[in-house]
Parts: C-alpha cells; sequence; structure tokens
C-alpha cells in the first residue's frame, strides 16, 4: 500500500492524463445527458426555451419541484413508441448482423496478405470518409431510383421492362446502412485478426483440424472481442440512424431518430423529444453495461484461478 | 523382383526422406536431403540459422510442400498430405498453445479433431497430464503457467494423439539456460518411456549432444554429416562440423609425405609438419585440412623434441574453467592455436603454470588430428 502511494507521488502526471477522457466524458456526454434528462421531466411550453423549468420558487420560501412523468407515460402507453424502438432495434440489429457477415471475411483477408498490400487494402476501407456522408448517401439515391442509373441501365439493356422497385424500402434501406457501417465493422476486426498468431493455425492443422474446423476453434473464438468492439461500432450509431431511414428508408420504417426529429422540429415538443431519448439512451447502456461486465469478468478470470 | 521389393520394404528405415529440395523463388532453402530414420530413434537436425533445418521439419510436418523429392514414413508416402492428414504431430517453438483453451483442452484438441469418444479423451488427457506431471494445472490457461510448464504442456499435445513421428522444433528454446539444462533430460527420459520416433530442430549444439541419438548437421540446405554424438566430435568429415562442433584448431596445407603408416601435411601457419598416423591416405599435392582438439594438445614450458607436431609460441590469452583453463598460443605466423591444459597438469609436474607472454612448446600425438579433405 506505501509502495503504489509512492508510485502515485513519484508520477504526479499520470492523475492529470487519466483525468483527461473522464473530464471529456462529463462534459460532452455526462452533463449533456443530465440537461436532457431534466427537460424529459418538464413540460411544453409556449416560451423560450419551450418548455416549464422544474423548479419553481414560490412566495412564502417554498421551493416547488415538479417533475412531469407524462412524457414517459405517454411512451410506454402508447405502443407506437415501443415499435418505434423494437423497430429501430431490429434494424440495427440486422445491420450489424450484415456488416458482420460481410465484413468478416474482407478483414479476414485483409489481415491475410502481406503488409505492403495490407495497407492499400486499409485505405481502401477507409477512402469513403473522404466524402461526405450525406454526400454518399445522395449518391445511393441516385442509383437506386426509379430512373436512377442502375434501373435505366438495366431498361437500356433489355433486361427488364419496367423499373424495379429498388428504393424506399427495406432493400433500399438495409443496402445503404450495411454500406455506410461496413468500415466501423472491418476496422477492429482486422486490428484483432492480424494480431493472431499463425502458428496457432499450423498448431490447429498439425493436431488435424481441417481449414474450416481451424477457422472455427481458433480463429474465430480468439477474434470475439474483435467481433463484439465493430458491433458496437456498427450497432449503438444504428440504432439511432436519422439520415439513412429518412432519405433512402420506407414510408413506413419506423425509425427512433425519425420520431426525435418530428418532436423535436415539428411538434416542437422539446420535453417529448428529451423524454424519447433517454429511453433510447437507456436501451443503449444495457447492451454496453453487459459487455462492460462481460470484460471485467474476463480479465478477473485472468487474476484468479 | 516383387519378392526383392518385399523383403527389402520389412528393413526400409521408419522413415524415409530422399533428396529432398526446397526452393523459394532464387533461393534454395533445403538442398536435396537424403536422410533415413530408424523407429524410436531421437535424431536432431543441428545447424546455425537460415541452414535450412526447420524448412525441413516444416516440409516433415506437411506445412511447406517439397519442390521435389519423397516423404515415406512406415511405407506410406506422406510427401503430399495435408498437415492435418498425416500421423506426425510437432511441438512448435515457444509452443503455440491455443491461448483461449485450458490446459486440459489444448491437449484434447487433436483427439476430438479424430472423433473418439469423450470417456476415451478424458482418459487419454489425464494420461498425458501424468506423463508430464501437470495433472494439478489441468483448469489453467496457458498464459497462467511458466515457461517450463507450457513446454509440458506442448510435449503433451504433441504426444496426446500417439503420432508415428514426433517433430520438435527448438523444443527448449524458449527456456533460460539452467532450466534448459535440467528439462533437456527430462524430456529425454518422457521420449523414451514413449517410445516415439522423434526428429528435433536446434541450433544448441549441447542440446543435440545431450538428447539426441544420432545428429544430422546442416548447414546452406545441405546435410553435411550424419552420425552419433561421439562420431560426429571424434571424427568430423568436413571443417563445417568440425567447427561446429566443439572447439578446433584448424590448419591446412598440401599433403607432403603418404607413407602406409603415415601422412604428413606441411601446414605453414604451424611452421612445420603435421603427422597423422590413421585414417585417409591422399594424392601427394592434395590440399587437407587437419583438425585438432584444445584438449588434444599439451603445454610445455620446457622445449619439446622438434620435429612434426610440435611448435614454439607465447602466451596471448588464458581463460580460466576452474578445472581447466584454455591457452591461447601465439604461433611464429600469427595463427593463435587454442588448448584446453587441465588445472592439476601444473601442479603435478611441480611447475609455475604460464602466463602471458611466457613462452610455451605445444605439441599432440600424431594419433589426434583428424584430416578434411572439405
Amino acid at each position: 500500500m506505501n509502495i503504489q502511494r509512492l508510485f502515485k507521488r513519484l508520477k504526479p502526471g499520470r492523475g492529470a492524463v487519466i483525468s483527461i477522457p473522464y473530464f471529456w466524458l462529463l462534459l460532452f456526454f455526462l452533463v449533456p445527458f443530465f440537461i436532457v434528462l431534466k427537460i424529459s421531466f418538464a413540460e411544453q411550453d409556449l416560451a423560450i426555451p419551450p418548455f416549464t423549468s422544474l423548479m419553481n420558487l414560490e412566495e412564502g420560501g417554498l421551493l416547488h419541484l415538479t417533475l412531469n412523468l407524462g412524457n414517459f407515460d405517454f411512451i410506454l402507453s402508447d405502443d407506437f413508441y415501443a415499435k418505434t424502438y423494437l423497430s429501430s432495434l431490429q434494424t440495427a440489429l440486422f445491420t450489424t448482423l450484415m456488416c458482420l457477415l460481410l465484413g468478416y471475411p474482407i478483414a479476414y483477408a485483409i489481415a491475410r496478405t502481406d503488409p505492403a498490400r495490407r495497407n492499400v487494402l486499409l485505405m481502401l476501407v477507409m477512402l469513403p470518409f473522404w466524402t461526405s456522408f450525406l454526400l454518399r448517401v445522395y449518391a445511393w439515391m441516385g442509383l437506386l431510383n426509379e430512373n436512377g442509373l442502375i434501373n435505366s441501365f438495366l431498361l437500356a439493356i433489355g433486361v427488364i421492362n419496367e423499373p424495379l422497385m429498388l428504393f424506399h424500402n427495406d432493400f433500399s434501406l438495409y443496402l445503404v446502412m450495411v454500406y455506410a457501417y461496413l468500415p466501423f465493422m472491418i476496422l477492429p476486426l482486422f486490428s484483432h485478426l492480424v494480431k493472431m498468431d499463425g502458428r496457432l493455425l499450423e498448431a490447429a492443422s498439425d493436431l488435424g483440424a481441417g481449414p474450416i474446423k481451424a477457422f472455427f476453434t481458433i480463429t474465430l473464438p480468439l477474434s470475439k472481442n474483435g467481433i463484439i468492439a465493430g458491433s458496437m461500432m456498427v450497432f449503438i450509431p444504428a440504432v439511432g440512424e436519422f439520415v439513412i431511414p429518412e432519405l433512402v428508408g420506407g414510408p413506413d420504417t419506423l425509425m427512433i431518430g425519425k420520431v426525435l426529429w418530428n418532436e423535436f422540429f415539428d411538434n416542437n415538443n422539446w420535453p417529448m423529444a428529451a423524454a424519447v431519448a433517454t429511453v433510447m439512451v437507456l436501451l443503449l447502456i444495457v447492451p454496453i453495461a453487459f459487455l462492460h461486465r462481460f470484460e471485467t469478468r474476463q480479465l478477473e478470470g485472468k487474476g484468479n484461478e | 523382383m516383387v519378392d526383392a521389393a518385399k523383403q527389402s520394404a520389412s528393413e526400409k528405415p521408419y522413415l524415409s526422406i530422399a533428396n529432398i529440395v526446397k526452393k523459394f523463388g532464387d533461393t534454395t532453402a533445403v538442398d536435396g536431403v537424403t536422410l533415413d530414420i530408424q523407429r524410436k530413434e531421437i535424431f536432431a537436425l543441428l545447424g546455425s540459422s537460415g541452414c535450412g533445418k526447420s524448412t525441413l521439419l516444416r516440409m516433415l510436418a506437411g506445412m511447406e510442400r517439397p519442390t521435389s523429392g519423397q516423404i515415406i514414413l512406415d511405407g506410406q508416402d506422406i510427401t503430399k498430405l495435408a498437415p492435418y492428414d498425416r500421423p506426425i504431430n510437432m511441438m512448435f517453438q515457444s509452443y503455440a498453445l491455443f491461448p483461449h483453451m485450458s490446459v486440459a483442452d489444448n491437449i484434447a484438441f487433436g483427439l476430438k479433431q479424430d472423433k473418439m469418444p469423450k470417456g476415451e479423451i478424458d482418459a487419454r488427457v489425464a494420461e498425458m497430464l501424468d506423463l508430464v506431471q501437470m495433472r494439478k494445472y489441468a483448469n489453467r490457461k496457458p498464459y497462467q503457467l511458466s515457461g517450463g510448464q507450457q513446454q509440458r504442456v506442448a510435449l503433451a499435445r504433441s504426444l496426446a494423439k500417439r503420432p508415428k513421428l514426433l517433430l520438435l522444433d527448438e523444443p527448449l528454446g524458449a527456456l533460460d539456460k539452467k532450466l534448459r539444462q535440467q528439462t533437456q533430460l527430462e524430456l529425454v527420459n518422457t521420449l523414451e518411456s514413449v517410445g516415439v520416433t522423434c526428429i528435433m530442430v536446434t541450433h544448441d549444439q549441447e542440446e543435440a549432444m545431450t538428447m539426441a541419438t544420432r545428429i544430422g548437421i546442416m548447414s546452406e540446405g545441405q546435410l553435411l554429416q550424419v552420425g552419433t554424438p561421439a562420431e560426429i566430435y571424434d571424427y568430423p568429415n568436413c571443417r563445417f562440423t568440425a567447427e561446429f562442433i566443439g572447439d578446433t584448431n584448424l590448419f591446412t596445407g598440401p599433403v607432403v609425405v603418404d607413407e602406409p603408416d603415415r601422412v604428413e601435411i606441411e601446414a605453414a601457419e604451424l611452421g612445420g609438419r603435421i603427422w597423422i598416423d590413421h585414417g585417409i591416405t591422399g594424392p601427394k599435392g592434395m590440399q587437407v585440412w587437419a583438425s585438432i582438439r584444445p584438449e588434444d594438445v599439451r603445454v610445455d614450458r620446457d622445449p619439446v623434441a622438434a620435429g612434426p607436431n610440435a611448435a614454439k609460441g607465447s602466451v596471448a590469452e588464458i581463460a580460466y574453467f576452474g578445472s581447466y583453463s584454455v591457452y591461447h598460443v601465439k604461433l611464429g605466423s600469427g595463427k593463435v592455436l587454442k588448448a584446453m591444459v587441465p588445472v592439476n597438469r601444473w601442479h603435478e609436474a611441480n611447475l609455475e603454470p604460464p602466463t602471458w607472454g611466457d613462452q610455451v612448446y605445444v605439441s599432440w600425438r600424431a594419433d589426434m588430428p583428424v584430416v578434411l579433405t572439405r
């Protein structure tokens, strides 16, 4: 214990370095979240800002605290919200799965190529980021449109007689979602796969495991953390995605981002929008907490036994 | 013809490596190695790094495909078999234990691939754990084990399938020196108790000499000499082997006298002739090398009779090793000759041991030098 204290005293800069990310999270995540939480308990008001304050100091020095649970009550009672949350989670989950199925072979192939080519391939994965996200979604619109490039081409060469319905439906939604989030899956997977010791596969092969068996018994379990990291990177932003469902999704696509937008900008109901956002954060925190517990359990496992 | 083939088949070696070549692009890693291994042998491939010994081992394991040549194990041509189809297992350098599996699961891995019933797997794993005395660590993960324990798990894993041939790639290379010496004999005992045929690759001559029944010296992709540790040490067949195994003094010169009872070599660096009363005869004028081990060199303070196998020099360096010292004696030609002298050599003769700069006389018996032609 004394040694630990001495160690701390010897490195005064350590605390400062560690505090930076905490300070960042506090300032840009925790404080805004509590502001949103606060608004979610207010009532809509015709004022600036457009919601009532929670605390009022009344005559006689009485502090009046008003917590309006109506927004949450409404979210829970109207099954529209439940459906929307469910549909958001489902869309995000399906996008994540597709990204994983597509991204894993890509990440694996990049990790297995020789280092000179590897950097070029990684560069290609990241290249789309050089163009604005919005622009890329608009580009997809131009491709998938009823008289977009794909339909025009297919009509011109006579493969089809009337345009295919590629746009404003689930197909276009998932296509663009997977397209947009794929790099976030590939990069963490790659960084895990590239570290894997190739001799482990040789050892598996030596012990009688064919390539497929070796993949499922060695490569896949060892890339578990990469799969978790990549899935989180895709799943969490995908749940709240607004732009893609709005621009290329079908008219009946229910996404929580869209609901938020409607409440905030169309209905000017900030407290409702804040309540919707709060529930969404809570929905996302559950899988993160689960993951965190899983990881700490693993770390503890390393210490014990 | 058929009968003859059958007959010779029964006498055939257990493992037969025939004229194996492996090329990587323009470089030839293994250059025509032919080697026969008998059942239950512990054979060591010894050579410095890049000599092709690891490539040869990897071809036996099936991880590299030979450019040409043939490998026959127990009557079966395995040259083109995939690693997972070979009755061969390997203990990898730095072990390559599966980090996400327990010790028991690592050992069971190969057995599971063979679809062995679970009860049998458990029994075999227990047997292997006992063999390497790791039973109480069965549920540990590899990172929770010391280097020596990891080595034993790796050994158990490679023996679990009862392979026809066990390959060891630098088996003790990852251990520190003290542990290595202790483990060498332990490993040999285990291998002998199992009775497995074994090929190991090492760059450590002491490890090869201690563990192997036979050694093959490799250099630049070629197998230079094969023999028991004693044969290789006492009768090296080339300069590389003589210098690689142990320490030696080499002198070169033409054969000047070739009589039935001796050969004489005119060694310029010695400033005289070397007599050898055994071994080869060769045509006069042929350039040969004579290898004289430091322990065969006698050091005297008093002049010895002038003649062959003797020279005068001064002590340039003394390395003290406790029971013996190695004297570096600088000859008139500038060549330094190493002589290993037991400490009691001087006490017994009641002499003061020579010290730096002292003039000494070196000599050796005519049956000591080994003549090398390459």
